[in-house]
């Protein structure tokens, strides 16, 4: 049995975002049982995975490592980092493995680590495709192995159980590849055997840290203690204070159902959950449900298929301004003509997009008649081919025009507002999440490679 | 003067749903508004299909009464970071909602 509630300190929303010492520091002075953060996700597109690059500066991810390491160390507490590297893809982890390392040289630290790694051999995912244990998810359909060889990098996103594994043999630290936010935070509960509906839905709740506060500038991290009855919520800055609504709107964010989360293993079912003010700062959460479900982890795969060459100009002219739309269909017409003289049929598959900054770029929609001129816009073009060559050799073609093309057809040719030379940047792949897709697992560590470190021993498998 | 959205809602937003989908949160501006426009047929799958090209089929309603809100999630028309990608993570989707009316 528990003395009492398992206390998590989540330090930020994201590893590298920024963690304050005074407010760890009065985390630990609150008990916490450990230190869990996500380090990445999705959200900021595919780059990240395909590359296998994070989109932190190692500076802020070091900084926050630092701070972490040195308050799970004088506590004698595990540090649970997921979604290592932004995308949690091998080369992903290894860059955080590396930075982990360092640190703990400069701490003069000998820690003992978990490396989970779930990135997934592309003849391993076919045969499970293969054995009919691949689904798709909506909007998508049946996998296909030409999908699957299109990407660049594919993880199958863990669940809690590698990170239960590893505090059971005894990591001082984890660092995971890709996972559910959830399971990194709701993990060290789960091992300690703390009811998987309140430890879950508050895993959810302290995903972003801070955003579950009243005031989401104020402070990084927040403090969930978690029982068998439910959870309470805390931020770990002073000034700031959770309220019911703060805290129950969060369930919304960044999920398209509002009730069901749906987990490796599990649903997480927060219809009938109540959420209630116990103290100036705290909400205690109560009624969350976890519904165990088949094992089944998301995969994410990411690559590329098509590249892009850009070129940006500015415009003043208020004659152009006066009738934007209408100059955006001609020149875009223009521009396709230009290229199926210049280039013609070798030109490929290709794509030119204007976005009309100042005017419609966002939306690419037509503002309704009598919307007034803008004082200047910029214009955006974007190339799209098959190789970056092509790409590159499209803008190049299409140049003179976007640079001069007149919208009074007698007039002399204008020049439009150029801001680099060369005019034309080669912008790169376009990279995509090519799967939508989730794999029914009969062993949670089915598709999970563990790699420890000892420090004070040497790397070892 | 008919209402539009923002006429009844203290705060809208969007974001992205993973790389896939979209979703809208729609506060409304106390229990009376909620009751009064959660449900109304000028926020319908054809909305969502006239402003953002979805397949009505794909567009999803949940209404949660404990905070007078209502979210909106649909399939995204091209996942994100395509070739005409022109809101990476859909935060700027939710202003061409502000000003639907509301009859």
């Amino acid at each position: 049995m528990l003395d009492g509630p398992i206390k998590i300190l989540v330090p930020t929303g994201s590893l590298g975002a920024g963690a304050s010492e005074a407010e760890v520091r009065y985390g630990i002075a609150q008990g916490a049982h450990a230190i869990a953060t996500d380090a990445g996700s999705t959200d900021s597109g595919a780059a990240y995975l395909a590359l296998g690059i994070s989109k932190n500066n190692r500076g802020s991810v070091k900084r926050d490592l630092t701070i972490l390491m040195q308050a799970a160390r004088a506590a004698g507490i595990p540090l649970i980092i997921g979604s290592s590297g932004q995308a949690g893809g091998d080369r992903n982890l290894d860059w955080t493995r590396d930075i982990v390392l360092e640190v703990a040289g400069e701490q003069g630290w000998a820690p003992k680590i978990a490396l989970l790694y779930c990135e997934q051999e592309k003849s391993v995912l076919k045969r499970y495709n293969a054995d009919g244990k691949v689904r798709p998810l909506p909007p998508l359909g049946p996998l296909d192995d030409a999908t699957i060889d299109a990407c660049d990098h594919i993880v199958a996103v863990m669940g809690a159980e590698p990170y239960i594994a590893a505090l059971e043999a005894g990591a001082d630290i984890i660092l995971g590849g890709r996972t559910t936010d959830t399971a990194v935070l709701a993990s060290y509960a789960l091992w300690k055997g703390v009811a998987a509906g309140p430890a879950w839905h508050a895993a959810k709740i302290a995903e972003c840290g801070g955003q579950c506060a009243v005031n989401r500038l104020e402070g990084a991290g927040v403090l969930i203690s978690i029982g068998q009855d439910g959870f309470e919520v805390e931020p770990l800055a002073l000034s700031n204070r959770c309220d019911p609504h703060s805290v129950s709107a969060h369930m919304l964010y960044e999920n398209s159902n509002p009730f069901l989360l749906t987990e490796p293993g599990g649903i997480l079912d927060v219809t009938e959950a109540l959420y209630r003010q116990v103290s100036d700062r705290s909400v205690k959460v109560t009624g969350s449900v976890w519904q165990p479900q088949p094992y089944t982890v998301k995969l994410e795969g990411a690559g590329s298929r098509k590249f892009q060459t850009v070129m940006l100009i500015g415009i003043q002219d208020p004659q152009v301004l006066s009738q934007v739309d209408l100059f955006h269909d001609r020149m875009l017409a223009a521009l396709y003509d230009r290229v199926h003289k210049t280039i013609g049929a070798a030109a490929g598959d290709f794509h030119i997009s204007l976005r009309m900054y100042g005017w419609n770029a966002v939306s690419g929609d037509r503002p309704p008649p009598g919307t007034p001129a803008p004082r200047e816009i910029g214009v955006l073009f974007v190339a799209t081919a098959d190789s970056q060559e092509m790409a590159s050799q499209i803008a190049k073609a299409c140049n003179p025009y976007f640079f001069h093309f007149p919208i009074v057809l007698d007039g002399e040719l204008p020049s439009y507002g150029f801001a680099f030379t060369p005019a034309d940047i080669d912008r790169g792949p376009v990279y995509e999440f090519l799967l939508n897709h989730v794999v029914e697992l009969d062993d949670p560590m089915e598709l999970v490679r563990t790699v420890w470190i000892d420090m004070s021993e040497g790397e070892k498998a | 003067m008919m209402p539009t959205v923002k006429d009844v809602c203290r705060h809208v937003r969007s974001k992205n749903a993973g790389p896939f989908w979209v979703t809208f949160d729609l506060f409304f501006d106390g229990p009376e508004n909620f009751q009064a426009y959660h449900n109304h047929p000028a926020l319908g799958p054809d909305l969502f299909h006239r402003l953002f090209g979805a397949d009505p089929a794909l567009v999803r309603y949940y209404p949660v009464p404990g905070l007078n809100m209502l979210k909106i999630s649909h399939a995204r028309t091209s996942p994100q970071g395509g070739v005409v990608e022109r809101d990476m993570h859909c935060g700027q989707q939710y202003v061409r909602l502000m000003d639907v009316e509301l009859e």
